[in-house]
């Protein structure tokens, strides 16, 4: 029963976040770029639904705009991290050796920077659009994936189903992809979806730094930050993006427990 | 004897969330002194009952009914505190795993002086000292380097005499040994029970000793409680339970005892499908970090051969080198000198595919053997990859076929969590056998199922071997079972073959001393002449 409510409560909040991210394309009430100088730091109003912003433009149109880069940036970058990290991952777990050695220390060192100093060090080379965030995070992600990975399949390698599969003459590689890769994603599931969060913070604080994507397109990153000034006199403006991001987060934390246990068969039970 | 040390009076013990009964209504008694065994297969319930007279139930258990009188004290009405007092010197307990139950982040000594402090008031001059005599007591050559060493660098017969010796410590009137000596080699299982035994007669300790296995019963307990599905099936005296049982399960427990195939065992002729020469496998001694050693020689210069369809028994304790033979045999892990022929063709370091496809290895343990993410009928079907030309539905009907012949038709859908012990190791066996190899090693193949299944699982490999014919080196520690399925037997010590020759030659007249040791160990129950009640009270 709880589980179904994970899954339950996680699926309507992405859902209605992938649904704005959609509709946005197509659709919004207002244009989230048009400046209206008249309409200025406007309360929350049956025209305005969320308020408008310092240079009049409508909140409620910024978010769902923002809602479409926000999400597309977090989930390349994820599925980016994760993938590479857990190829890595596998290879140097499974290798052992030197190679794994010298993997791991250079994991290490990246892992010993701060995430956000070598994001900016490479948003720095790439500049400042989606693709170099993607990149720049992504990278800065990789290393604590590929630790992870690591860990488990060192424990999994050593159990007997995988010299079983050996003892029936399969090769190396094979028993790589079928026996010890389905076994070792289960914590990177749980890992991907706080790293979406992270991810959705990270971008948030580029933006803020001036490094994320470049004003006037909204992110829910750029718009908090943009909001700071005006956090006493105009409230609405950093907590309507504020509340997006938390329960975005909410929902895939709930979604990813959700997915865990999906993905594991003793977990499946009535 | 006057009122009993240890009275279990009508007691159930029910999971709080399903109300299911886990312990339904049994009742026992221990005298002082007395030395009490509680036989029954996993899920019987015998350790949780156990548990609940430490006043210890694991989360999720609630006791519905019942007494349990502790030395004249009624267990529900005291309060925590009394019964953390009477924990360690009213009642101890050791444990089935060995290798978790001792702290690896504390010393030997600390963990004993722990229970000594608790309860009495000494000095830490005295509590080293008695430690001390303790551990020298339960035979440890270096008790004062042991009491300063920390439990990873012992095997685990020797941590279970620590923990033995630290129980005994506090002289507790009832000792709970719950399966003791299960994670042990047969000899080291001798070694600590017969400890257990000298110090519970030397302090006047009560025995409760859980098992499921007989042999055990019969050689020490005085008296026996069957236990099945949470109930008291037979209770007695252990002569009684074991030569006149009265009730059915008694009956099927000790018709599963291993015992010896009547007919002459298949002597097999002709050249050998398997041979082995001067095979030699080291350990460490490599770039490892913290072992400084040279080379272990787990493998010191093996001769055997192997004929088509027979069954070869290594047997040997722990540390004999009789799995890394098994393995080395399999070219799984690297010798370092050696020749092995197969169908008399070299079989090369790195195992040819001929090699590979003929040969299979069932495992010990039956939970990590089998991936958890793949269905049964999928992996049963895994070998069959390797098999050339086969067509999808072919592959299915053979699959099929295995898993009906090993009982389990229909399972091909199920998940291996959802299966017990035994069908697990059903599946293994179906899936080393599924190709049709030549050659197969079974390592410690039915040392981790209840006795009941034992039975079963030898039966199974018995019937595989009639009908497909490979060759098995069954590899145990445990001498009964391997004196149902061997035609010959090997024995192995320090990575050398002491002694070889047909079953009945060495289960009759061992000739090498560590035969007679191994055999002398072996936990049998000798109808003709029970050896009950020999632990005087």
């Amino acid at each position: 029963m709880k589980m179904r409510a994970n899954t339950a409560i996680g699926g309507f909040l992405i859902g209605i976040l992938f649904a704005t991210a959609v509709t946005a394309a197509f659709w919004t009430p207002f244009d989230p770029l048009k400046v209206n100088l008249r309409a200025r730091l406007q309360p929350p109003s049956a025209l305005y639904w969320l308020g408008t912003d310092e240079f009049g433009r409508d909140v409620l149109s910024r978010i769902m705009a923002g809602a479409a880069t926000s999400v597309f940036v977090s989930v390349l970058t994820v599925t980016f991290a994760v993938i590479i990290g857990a190829v890595i991952g596998v290879i140097t777990g499974y290798l052992r050796g030197w190679t794994d050695r010298i993997i791991m220390a250079v994991n290490d060192a990246l892992l010993a920077f701060p995430g956000i100093l070598l994001a900016l060090a490479v948003m720095i080379v790439t500049g400042a659009n989606k693709f170099g965030i993607v990149l720049a995070l992504g990278i800065a992600y990789i290393p604590s994936v590929v630790r992870v990975v690591r860990g488990t399949v060192l424990s999994i390698r050593e159990r007997e189903y995988i010299e079983a599969s050996r003892v029936i003459g399969n090769s190396e590689l094979y028993s790589m992809a079928r026996h010890v890769l389905p076994n070792s994603l289960a914590p990177v599931a749980v890992l991907a979806t706080s790293m979406f969060g992270w991810v959705l913070l990270a971008e948030s604080a580029l933006s803020f730094l001036g490094l994320g994507v470049p004003p006037p397109a909204p992110t829910w990153g750029n718009l908090l930050a943009a909001s700071r000034p005006y956090m006493e006199s105009a409230a609405w403006l950093s907590i309507a993006p504020g509340i997006c991001i938390a329960l975005t987060l909410l929902g895939i934390n709930l979604l990813g427990d959700s997915l865990r246990d999906r993905l594991d068969p003793r977990m499946v039970h009535g | 004897m006057t009122t009993p040390l240890l009275s279990v009076d009508h007691l159930r013990i029910a999971a709080a969330r399903t109300g299911e009964a886990v312990v339904d209504d049994i009742s026992f008694d221990i005298a002082r002194g007395e030395f009490l065994a509680v036989v029954g297969e996993s899920g019987s319930g015998k350790t949780v009952a156990a548990r609940t007279v430490l006043g210890l139930l694991p989360p999720g258990l609630r006791r519905t009914g019942g007494r349990i009188v502790l030395d004249g004290e009624d267990l529900a009405t005291l309060s925590p505190k009394r019964l953390r007092a009477l924990r360690g010197p009213v009642v101890g307990m050791v444990f089935q795993e060995p290798m978790v139950s001792l702290n690896p982040a504390i010393s030997v000594g600390a963990q004993m002086a722990e229970g000594l402090s608790l309860h009495m008031r000494l000095s830490k001059k005295e509590i080293r000292q008695r430690c001390l005599d303790m551990l020298a007591r339960v035979q440890i050559r270096d008790p004062a380097r042991t009491f300063d060493a920390y439990p990873h660098e012992f095997s685990g017969g020797m941590r279970q005499r620590i923990m033995l010796a630290s129980v005994m410590l506090l002289r507790p009137k009832l000792l709970i040994a719950d399966e003791p000596t299960t994670a042990l080699d047969t000899l080291t299982q001798r070694e600590v029970l017969d400890l257990m035994v000298g110090l519970a007669r030397d302090h006047g300790t009560s025995v409760m000793l859980i098992t499921h296995n007989l042999g055990l019963v019969a050689r020490y307990a005085q008296r026996a409680v069957v236990m099945q599905k949470g109930k008291v099936v037979e209770a007695g005296t252990t002569e009684q339970v074991l030569t006149t049982p009265r009730e059915a399960y008694t009956r099927q427990l000790i018709d599963a005892l291993p015992r010896r195939a009547t007919g002459i065992a298949r002597l097999a002729v002709g050249e050998p499908l398997m041979s082995v020469r001067g095979l030699k496998v080291e350990f460490g001694g490599r770039r490892q970090f913290f072992r400084q050693q040279p080379g272990l020689r787990a493998v010191d210069g093996i001769d055997l051969d192997i004929r088509a369809g027979e069954t070869v028994a290594v047997v040997g304790g722990s540390g004999s080198g009789k799995t890394t033979l098994g393995r080395a045999m399999l070219r799984l892990i690297p010798s370092v000198a050696g020749q092995i022929r197969f169908r008399g063709k070299e079989v090369p370091e790195a195992a040819d595919r001929d090699f590979r496809l003929s040969s299979q290895l069932v495992f010990q343990d039956p939970y990590s053997s089998l991936d958890p993410r793949m269905r049964v009928g999928e992996i049963v079907a895994e070998p069959l990859r390797h098999v050339a030309q086969l067509a999808a539905t072919e592959r299915t009907r053979r699959v099929e076929k295995m898993l009906d012949e090993v009982g389990l038709a229909n399972f091909a859908n199920r998940w291996p969590h959802e299966l017990s012990g035994g069908q697990r190791q059903r599946i293994a066996i179906a899936r080393a056998i599924v190709r049709g190899p030549l050659f197969v090693v079974a390592d410690e193949p039915v040392s981790a199922l209840d006795m009941t299944i034992q039975a079963q699982v030898l039966k199974l490999l018995e019937r595989l071997q009639a009908q497909y014919g490979f060759a098995c080196l069954f590899i145990s520690h445990d001498l009964a079972a391997v004196e149902q399925v061997a035609d010959r037997v090997v024995v192995m010590q320090g990575g050398r073959i002491v002694e070889q020759g047909s079953r009945d030659d060495i289960f009759d007249s061992p000739q090498h001393d560590y035969t007679k040791a191994l055999l002398a160990a072996t936990p049998m129950v000798d109808f003709a002449k029970p050896e009950a009640a020999r632990v005087p009270a």
